[in-house]
Order: C-alpha cells, then sequence, then structure tokens
C-alpha cells in the first residue's frame, strides 16, 4: 500500500521514507514538520491495541464475497451456530463489519438489543451462552437511521469494534463484511492477523447469472493476494433449489461456465461446500431463529456441518 | 457535462445481489427500444456487471476531443455506456481502493464523459450508502430532473437494509420514483407450485409504509436470467413475461413524465 497521502503535493517521497519531510517536494508542503519528525512513520497506535484486544482469540476468520446479495450474513451466522453447536466449551463470536447494512442482529434474532460499557469495554450482544455478536445496528436508534458514512468514518468505527469489544475468550473470531473490496476490507486485514478466509460465492439470482456473481468472487481472490491472507476455500451458497411440494431438485441459477468448482480449480482454491437453496431458512432467517436446531435434517444443515468439521481441522492443524 | 442530459434516474438499493444492474440495464434496453437516447453509467467501481450483462466485456473507451467517449451497444449510439469493467486488464482484477480514489473516479465519470444529448442518464450504484452515493449526489445536487429508483426483494433483511437506503434519499433531498420489488416468486419447473423463496409482499408494504408508489413486482424467470450477457430487451426477446410488463408500465410513466416537463 503506498503511503503518499491523496493530496500530497507532486513527487511526494511518501510519509514513511527516509526522505519524508526532508526531500525537495516538501518545502512548503504544511505537513512538513510532522514528516521531519518521524512521527508520520511509527506505525498506528491502534494496531497494538488491537492486538493486545484479541490475544485472547485463537482463530479470526473473515468472511468475504465480492458480489452482494450471496448469503455472506447467512453463511456467517450459520458457521457461527455450526461452531457454537459442535460443543459448548467452544466459545465464537461474531463481528457484523458491514455498517451500512447491518444484518446480523436480525440473522441472528438479537435486533432491538442493546450494547452495555463496562470497565473492560464494549460487553457484544450473547446469542446464545456461548455465541456473541457485535454489530452497528445495536447502535442505531431506529430501523430507519442510515449510516451515510465515507472511508475514513467507517474505518474509525471498525478499529473502534476491533479494540474496544471486550470478548472475552474466544476460540473463533468470525468477521462478516459488506460487498466489495475497499475501505472496510482493508481496515479489517490490515489490524488483525487472520488465521483463514473464506469465500462466499452465490448462484446469483435468476437476472445476474452464476458467472456475474463468480466474476466478483474472482476479483475477491485477487485482493486476497494482493492482502496475503491464506483463503480457507469458498462456499458456494443458493447451488440448487429443492421443491418443498414435490423435493424435486432444480437449478435455479444455472452454472453457465462450471460454477464455483470450476472457479476454484482455475483460482487453485478449495471449495468447502455447496448450500443449497432452501425457502425454510430465508424464513428463518427474517426470523432470527436457529436453523440448525429448527431442521437438524434439511440437506443444508449436513452440507453445513460438513464444512463446519472442515473448517475445524483446518484451524487446529495451524 | 451533463447539460445536453434530460434526466438522471438513480437505480439504489440498501442491499446487495437485489437485481440493480438487471433492472438499469434491462430499464435502459427498454427505454432505447422505444427510441429513446440512453446512457448508462456503472458507478460500482469494486464489482462492476453492466459490461457482463450487456456482452460488451473486452470493449475499451476512447479519448475524443471533448473528452471520454462511452462504450456503444449499437451502430446508431443509440444507448451509451460507460464503467469500470472498460478500464481494467483483466475481467480478474480487483480493484482494491479506499473511499478518497473511489471520489475522484466517479468525479471523473461524472465531469469528463462526453454523453452528448441525451433522453435519460441511468446510474446504477454498489449496495450501501457511503462514498460512492455521496459523491453522486453532491455532484448531481445542481442538475434539476434527477430521481431514484429503489430496488428490494421481498426478504426483511433486505427490507432493513433499504429502508436505510429511504432515509439517504429523503436526508439527501433526492425525490423517489418508486420501489420495485424483485425476485418474488419461483415456479418449480416439475410441479408448477410456485414458491415464495424469499417469502412475499415485502416490498409493497414497504411502499405503503414510506409512502412510497410501488412500480411492480418481478417474478424469477430464468428466461429473463438467461437474457443476462447477451444485452437483449426483455420486452423484445419476451414480449408475454411479467417483467416486460413491468418495464412497459414504468417507460409509459417515465415518457410520460418527460413530455409533461
Amino acid at each position: 500500500m503506498s503511503d503518499i497521502p491523496e493530496n500530497a503535493p507532486q513527487h511526494c517521497p511518501g510519509t514513511e521514507s527516509q526522505d519524508a519531510g526532508k526531500a525537495s517536494a516538501c518545502a512548503g508542503c504544511p505537513n512538513q514538520n510532522i514528516c521531519a519528525s518521524g512521527a508520520a512513520s511509527l506505525p498506528d497506535p491502534a494496531i497494538d491495541i488491537i492486538k493486545n484486544r484479541l490475544s485472547n482469540v485463537k482463530h479470526k476468520i473473515l468472511v468475504l464475497s465480492g458480489k452482494g446479495g450471496v448469503g455472506k450474513s447467512t453463511v456467517t451466522s450459520l458457521l457461527g451456530h455450526g461452531l457454537a453447536a459442535k460443543s459448548p466449551d467452544i466459545n465464537v463470536g461474531i463481528l457484523d463489519a458491514d455498517i451500512c447494512g447491518p444484518s446480523q442482529p436480525r440473522v441472528l434474532g438479537v435486533h432491538g438489543e442493546q450494547v452495555h460499557n463496562s470497565g473492560s469495554g464494549w460487553s457484544p450482544v450473547y446469542v446464545t451462552d456461548n455465541l456473541s455478536l457485535m454489530s452497528i445496528g445495536f447502535l442505531l436508534g431506529s430501523p430507519d437511521d442510515a449510516v451515510i458514512w465515507r472511508g475514513p468514518k467507517k474505518n474509525g468505527m471498525i478499529k473502534q469494534f476491533l479494540s474496544e469489544v471486550d470478548w472475552g475468550e474466544l476460540d473463533y473470531l468470525l468477521i462478516d463484511t459488506p460487498p466489495g473490496t475497499s475501505d472496510e476490507h482493508l481496515s479489517a486485514v490490515s489490524s488483525i492477523d487472520f488465521t483463514f478466509l473464506i469465500l462466499v460465492a452465490g448462484l446469483q439470482l435468476l437476472d445476474t447469472p452464476q458467472e456475474v456473481a463468480l466474476l466478483d468472487v474472482r476479483k475477491e481472490l485477487q485482493f486476497c493476494r494482493k492482502v496475503g491472507v491464506p483463503v480457507l476455500g469458498v462456499v458456494e451458497n443458493m447451488s440448487l433449489f429443492v421443491c418443498p411440494n414435490c423435493k424435486s431438485r432444480s437449478e435455479i441459477f444455472p452454472a453457465t461456465t462450471g460454477g464455483a468448482a470450476q472457479m476454484c480449480e482455475d483460482l487453485g482454491a478449495a471449495l468447502l461446500g455447496r448450500l443449497p437453496l432452501d425457502p425454510l431458512l430465508a424464513r428463518c432467517c427474517d426470523q432470527g431463529t436457529d436453523f440448525l436446531q429448527a431442521l437438524p435434517h434439511s440437506p443444508a444443515v449436513v452440507a453445513l456441518n460438513d464444512i463446519v468439521d472442515k473448517i475445524i481441522s483446518a484451524c487446529e492443524s495451524t | 457535462m451533463l447539460e445536453q442530459v434530460k434526466r438522471i434516474i438513480l437505480v439504489l438499493s440498501g442491499k446487495g445481489g437485489v437485481g440493480k444492474s438487471t433492472v438499469s440495464t434491462q430499464l435502459a434496453l427498454t427505454l432505447r427500444e422505444k427510441g429513446y437516447k440512453i446512457g448508462l453509467l456503472d458507478v460500482d467501481l469494486c464489482g462492476p456487471s453492466v459490461p457482463y450483462l450487456l456482452n460488451l466485456e473486452g470493449q475499451n473507451i476512447h479519448q475524443g476531443n471533448d473528452g471520454w467517449i462511452p462504450v456503444y451497444l449499437d451502430n446508431e449510439q443509440k444507448l451509451g455506456v460507460m464503467s469500470i469493467g472498460f478500464l481494467l486488464n483483466s475481467r480478474n482484477d480487483a480493484v482494491v481502493w479506499r473511499g478518497p480514489k473511489k471520489t475522484s473516479m466517479i468525479k471523473q465519470f461524472l465531469e469528463d464523459v462526453c454523453w452528448q444529448e441525451l433522453d435519460f442518464l441511468i446510474i446504477d450504484t454498489p449496495p450501501g450508502t457511503s462514498d460512492e452515493h455521496i459523491t453522486v449526489m453532491e455532484n448531481l445536487r445542481q442538475i434539476p430532473h434527477c430521481s431514484a429508483i429503489i430496488v428490494t426483494t421481498p426478504q426483511q433483511v433486505a427490507i432493513e437494509d433499504v429502508r436505510k437506503e429511504i432515509t439517504f434519499c429523503r436526508k439527501t433531498g433526492i425525490p423517489i420514483m418508486g420501489i420495485i420489488e424483485n425476485m418474488s416468486g419461483y415456479e418449480c419447473p416439475v410441479c408448477s407450485e410456485c414458491t415464495n423463496i424469499f417469502s412475499s409482499g415485502g416490498g409493497k408494504s414497504l411502499a405503503e409504509i414510506s409512502k412510497i408508489p410501488f412500480l411492480g413486482s418481478l417474478p424469477i424467470d430464468p428466461r429473463v436470467g438467461k437474457l443476462a450477457g447477451r444485452g437483449v430487451a426483455a420486452i423484445k426477446e419476451l414480449p408475454d413475461s411479467k417483467t416486460s410488463q413491468v418495464f412497459n408500465e414504468l417507460v409509459t410513466q417515465l415518457s410520460e413524465q418527460s413530455n409533461a416537463t
């Protein structure tokens, strides 16, 4: 990442360079003194605080997807429930980094709850005994409230979430992100050493057939390579539709180019599993009920458990 | 550069993947079928899908005397398209930019593109209420005849995000033309049972609560999905479908409004 500010004079050597504040281009720059004093090249103090705060978290997992609406939030909440259900001794935290459209409070059935502040920091909202959640949704007065923020303010909020929330001892921290490859992702990636990253690929809604959704996932894979976080694998969401009436399976979003399996092969990533599209799952998300407990035998839950096992074994082996 | 544009329509949604790009492209194609001159600007910098949807991938933007020349879908130059997708070398390339860089790119798109005379300029946006949206709104503030169409799906989760987008429009003072509900139901090809995969009626009740006109609901139609990547209008290819009906009504409404002004 370049350390040259957007509005810097021409030929600015960059705030972290040896010549910062001393190069000829620096003459007349209002920040010359700050750069020359060396203060700008010091690492961001927030990073140490975040490291300290998250030192009790064993595995940090980022859930990403370039395209919106593929089910990042759904997959994150399902993984959270799935991991927490494995054993009461496993503690799972979910951080919703989607500032403009937080969905986790609704999907996990805790919207309207309040975040409390204690001496050790903000306490997250507990969904079950061993599953906790932090989201900007808890800080908004009404569901109509819009968060109209530019990047730097969003970064500040995410850093605050990472440094102020008192998670306690956690085995897994899942971070749900907004679509794209921008501010939120860069802030999260630059402040934490992630164990792994999971990509969600959705067979997008009819009008945007799968190829469009995968196109964006490819971009996200490039992003992971650029920032150097290992990719645990790809979860393919909404791959099949199981009709609740006749139980027949059909592909709503026909794979035009081999789907996620083909993409994983092309780009050298593992396919963790495929979740079928289930209308009951969508209803569970709207109502915030635990899908795993409500319908333990549905094909989606079987597929999900398989993915959870893969995640656990991958995390244990690191 | 936008003085010669008669009317600007923003396609917005708080939620991702609800079909903003599909609605934008179909609206542009339908308007073109009716003989209007259209521009389509894709301001989704991190995930541009318009070039793929209109089968324009791999085309290049050229620099003319008056600014950047958009990519035209047809020889008569009735539909011009501008997207960051045309500026990337490979379809796998990721645009990993923070806000200020995105802002200046969008400013360039709004100021430096030579659209010539247009009846409608349709702007397709990324999900959220952040940098891209604030920039577009700031730059369009002086321009009259600008309005927004909001796209949603019926689930509660989507509706919640869309309510935030409505607040955004009200705060920035952009008039909302109406709400379109996408992906209302899916007809099982085997037993013809219509399932509301993502529940139903959410868009309509949202429209009633927030007192915004409801523009219609689009069902999940695999035939429309297959049109993507070809750049053909639904009203031409599938004149009997519900999708064509909704877009026809929308376009009629738009042309009545533009005749009235």
